[in-house]
């Protein structure tokens, strides 16, 4: 983006409501590009299930025997698999319309409730893929990528864990935001460091996130087996006072919990702040060009010191959102990773609140789904991994997806360019 | 950094300034040396440095180095404290580089302070530095390789991690450590074709298809491990390389033990830096990778294939970076676990900017990362009085300090992670 287009930006105002047909279709092709990336790595990653399974790579050594064979035993573990992906992140049709009927005819709502776990895990798997997916995407759109998520979910979790669980006796609407506040402003805190340096000695925010995402777990790690273990065996902390839970929506076997509506008033608040605010122009004119940003008397380093914060900050709440909200306490193994898949969701959804929810609970699919792909097809977990990393290169590479597919008619649309070299 | 006319305003504004505070860091820093180390030593007590490594080849032994605990703080506290104190009064030419001086004088204190009252095997920390240098070196000129001909190599870590992995199923399937060797320079060669097509030819932003090659190594790896490697144990066995003593020259006290007997990967480390160095610096090909790194279009209309330089600088630093990779598993434990380069990459990278994309800089800087780490071990065994999760952040937290600049200022090459289109 040059200078130019940025002055456009301001002049023009941001999408009004009324939304004009034209850009329907322009909305709808800028989803093609996504969806090809995702179904190119389902493809590429249906290779891996097949070679990973020794079974069936025995048979494929004999395929020129029995191609036959070899062919349909394939194609009946990637049914397995990829059933096993739909029924686990959405639930299983009959099961639910089942459950619907007892209900109705006996007014016992067990089965039905029951019924519904796919859809309720893939709600709460997303909700902190939704937070930790803004924290990159707002990084992004100030030119920092920030890859410390992990980390900043970690301290974020330790300070709202502290504050839920050392506080006892204050009521529910004192505390929960209380906890939120804290959980928040460490992660602010720990990728602030990351921004200072940037700002004003040039250390490149991908290394320094990274590293502090390696203190911050063993710092969780002293602080898990020290200072804020429970008493007992395990290196956990006390229990969250429920005073401090995100308040849960959905009956018993469910843990459908107010943060996934939390998660999406951040996200609107990320939007209203990146295209309504004057912090969140300056922001983005830092992230387009900070050169002319800097002649436009804007300060690129109070820029990056804030657009860090605050994504620090929507990190931070991603661990939060786990602790107050999932397991009201805090355990090494909290998180799986969220802040590490989040850089795929903020590529997928183009650094777009809306986009970055879209592509978190699609993310929340794959991982609740993969979660019984492995329990009742054997494939390990890991595979979303390889998912994810391939969506990655795809939507990095439009040009590469445009070849696979022989697609023309995907418009060439101005690659942004994040990186900056390691300087300033 | 553009060179501007010198200007007397800023100039003591900037430098001035600075040149006060950097004093008074040094005294400080001789203060915190004397009431950090000093109370907490017992009056009279004694560290004693080994210098003797255990090691099948017997150098003649030496007698163990015993100094006065409380003495010899004081007077490393003195001289930090004197730096200062003359830096403030009459200023040094280069008041920066003592910054590294009076690092290695705090670092004398803390040593001789964790020692009080027992022994510590010097020799023996040194040669762990080294091992622990190790991959991070490797990572640091695979860097070199990559950003001289200005792609950023941040996919380093999934490279190694990558090649770990299948250096220990192609040895442990053949029974061979040598091909084993070769499937891992495959393996980063590889990868870092991929980096070189993603950057150069689909110009994706170099940071982020570096990073989607370590999610996907990692997402592979753990993936594989966990569906072959929990069944088929016998993949992962492969062994290791043992040291090859040199000659004569394991024979030197002290150095002999540290740097010639040790095994196959590291002696092919030292010869890449010196390879490295050689190529980059006294080569017609190492010219025209610098001049493709700094001034692509200038290399263009010269005659350079500036993008046939940079496939290949590119796919050689993936190769070293699989030798980095060989080096966990085949260099050390025989085997593979998920996750073992444990952000040694990244390390690397910083070890190359600490070492200003120089080769013999970014073997130095691996050296301090690699004692960082190696104090660390030996500090969690002496049991030190400080938490061990404490003393397992300490290269991380040097990582972040060195690449602030703490040490002066770096300048990557001019072009570096700008991808370029021929007109």
């Amino acid at each position: 983006m040059s200078v130019q287009d940025v002055a456009v930006q301001k002049a023009a105002p941001p999408p009004t409501p009324t939304l004009r047909p034209r850009r329907w279709v322009a909305a709808l092709q800028s989803l093609v590009l996504p969806l090809l990336a995702i179904i190119t790595a389902l493809i590429a990653s249906s290779v891996f299930i097949i070679i990973s399974d020794t079974e069936l790579l025995a048979l494929w050594r004999d395929f020129f025997a029995a191609p036959s064979i070899a062919l349909t035993a394939s194609a009946e573990k990637l049914r397995a698999a990829y059933s096993a992906l739909l029924t686990g992140g959405l639930g299983d049709p009959v099961r639910i319309w089942e459950g619907l009927r007892t209900w109705l005819a006996t007014g016992d709502n067990t089965a039905f409730i029951a019924s519904l776990e796919g859809i309720d895990r893939t709600l709460v798997y997303s909700t902190p893929y939704i937070f930790a997916g803004l924290a990159v995407a707002l990084g992004f759109r100030c030119g920092l990528f920030n890859i410390g998520a992990e980390g900043q979910l970690f301290v974020g979790a330790l300070a709202s864990a502290y504050i839920g669980y050392s506080i006892k006796g204050l009521p529910m609407i004192i505390h929960l935001p209380l906890a939120l506040a804290a959980g928040a402003a460490a992660g602010a805190v720990w990728s602030a460091i990351a921004g200072v340096l940037k700002a004003y000695t040039g250390a490149h925010e991908v290394v320094t996130t990274i590293m502090l995402n390696y203190v911050a777990f063993r710092l969780s790690d002293y602080l898990l087996t020290g200072p804020m273990k429970r008493s007992g065996f395990n290196p956990v902390t006390p229990p969250v006072e429920p005073s401090a839970w995100l308040p849960k929506l959905a009956p018993d076997p469910l843990r459908f919990h107010a943060g996934f509506f939390l998660a999406l008033a951040v996200a609107y608040f990320v939007y209203w702040f990146l295209w309504k605010t004057t912090w969140g122009f300056e922001i983005r004119t830092v992230g387009a060009n900070p050169n002319a940003a800097k002649y436009a008397g804007m300060s690129v380093a109070r820029n990056y010191i804030i657009a860090m914060g605050v994504s620090g900050a929507l990190a931070g709440l991603a661990g939060t959102n786990e602790i107050l909200g999932v397991n009201h306490f805090m355990a090494q193994a909290f998180s799986s990773g969220y802040g590490f898949d989040s850089i795929a969701l903020a590529l997928l959804g183009k650094s777009h609140p809306l986009g970055v929810v879209l592509a978190s609970l699609l993310w929340g699919f794959l991982r609740a789904g993969a979660t019984r792909m492995q329990s009742a097809a054997g494939i390990p977990i890991d595979i979303v991994q390889i998912v994810q990393g391939m969506v990655i290169v795809f939507v990095a590479a439009p040009a590469l997806v445009r070849m696979i597919w022989r697609a023309r008619f995907l418009e060439e649309e101005a690659e942004t360019i994040f990186t900056r070299g390691w300087g300033a | 950094m553009t060179p501007t006319t010198f200007d007397w305003t800023t100039f003591r504004h900037t430098h001035l300034r600075r040149e006060r505070v950097l004093g008074v860091v040094y005294l400080l820093m001789g203060l915190l040396i004397w009431f950090l180390f000093f109370p907490s030593v017992e009056p009279g007590a004694q560290a004693k440095f080994g210098l003797n490594l255990v090691t099948a080849v017997k150098p003649p032994p030496l007698p163990d180095l015993v100094v006065p605990a409380r003495g010899t703080i004081l007077l490393v506290g003195l001289i930090s404290a004197f730096i200062g104190g003359y830096q403030l009064a009459r200023g040094f030419r280069d008041p920066q580089a003592l910054m590294g001086v009076v690092l290695i004088l705090f670092f004398v204190a803390f040593i001789v302070w964790a020692t009080a009252g027992k022994s510590f095997n010097l020799t023996g920390m040194l040669a762990s530095t080294l091992l622990r240098a190790t991959p991070i070196a490797f990572g640091a000129l695979s860097g070199i390789w990559c950003e001289r001909t200005a792609v950023i190599n941040i996919g380093i870590e999934g490279m190694m991690l990558s090649a770990a992995f299948t250096s220990v199923v192609v040895a442990s399937a053949v029974h061979s450590l040598w091909w084993g060797l070769v499937a891992a320079m495959i393996t980063g060669g590889i990868l870092g074709f991929v980096l070189a097509v993603l950057a150069i030819r689909f110009r994706v932003d170099q940071i982020i298809a570096g990073t989607a090659i370590n999610i996907f190594a990692v997402g592979l790896t753990s993936f594989l491990s966990s569906s072959w490697l929990s069944v088929r144990q016998d993949l992962n066995a492969a062994g290791n390389f043992k040291p090859i003593p040199i000659p004569v020259l394991a024979k030197i006290p002290i150095v002999g033990p540290i740097f010639f007997n040790v095994n196959i990967i590291i002696y092919l480390m030292i010869g890449l830096v010196i390879l490295t160095h050689i190529v980059l610096f006294y080569t017609r090909w190492g010219l025209r990778m610098r001049a493709v790194g700094e001034h692509p279009k200038a290399a263009d209309t010269l005659g350079i294939n500036v993008y046939f330089m940079r496939y290949v600088s590119v796919t050689v630093g993936g190769v070293i970076a699989g030798l980095g990779g060989a080096y966990f598993t085949l260099g050390s434990v025989g085997r593979f676990d998920e996750a073992m380069t444990a952000g040694k990459g990244f390390i690397g990278l910083a070890a190359m900017i600490f070492g200003k994309w120089t080769p013999i800089g970014g073997f130095i800087a691996s050296l301090i990362f690699g004692l960082a780490d190696a104090l660390q071990v030996k500090m969690a065994i002496m049991s030190v009085p400080i938490p061990s999760e404490f003393l397992l952040m300490a290269p991380y937290l040097v990582t972040i300090i060195v690449l602030s600049g703490v040490v002066g200022r770096a300048e990557p090459p001019a072009a570096d992670g700008q991808p370029y289109v021929k007109e």
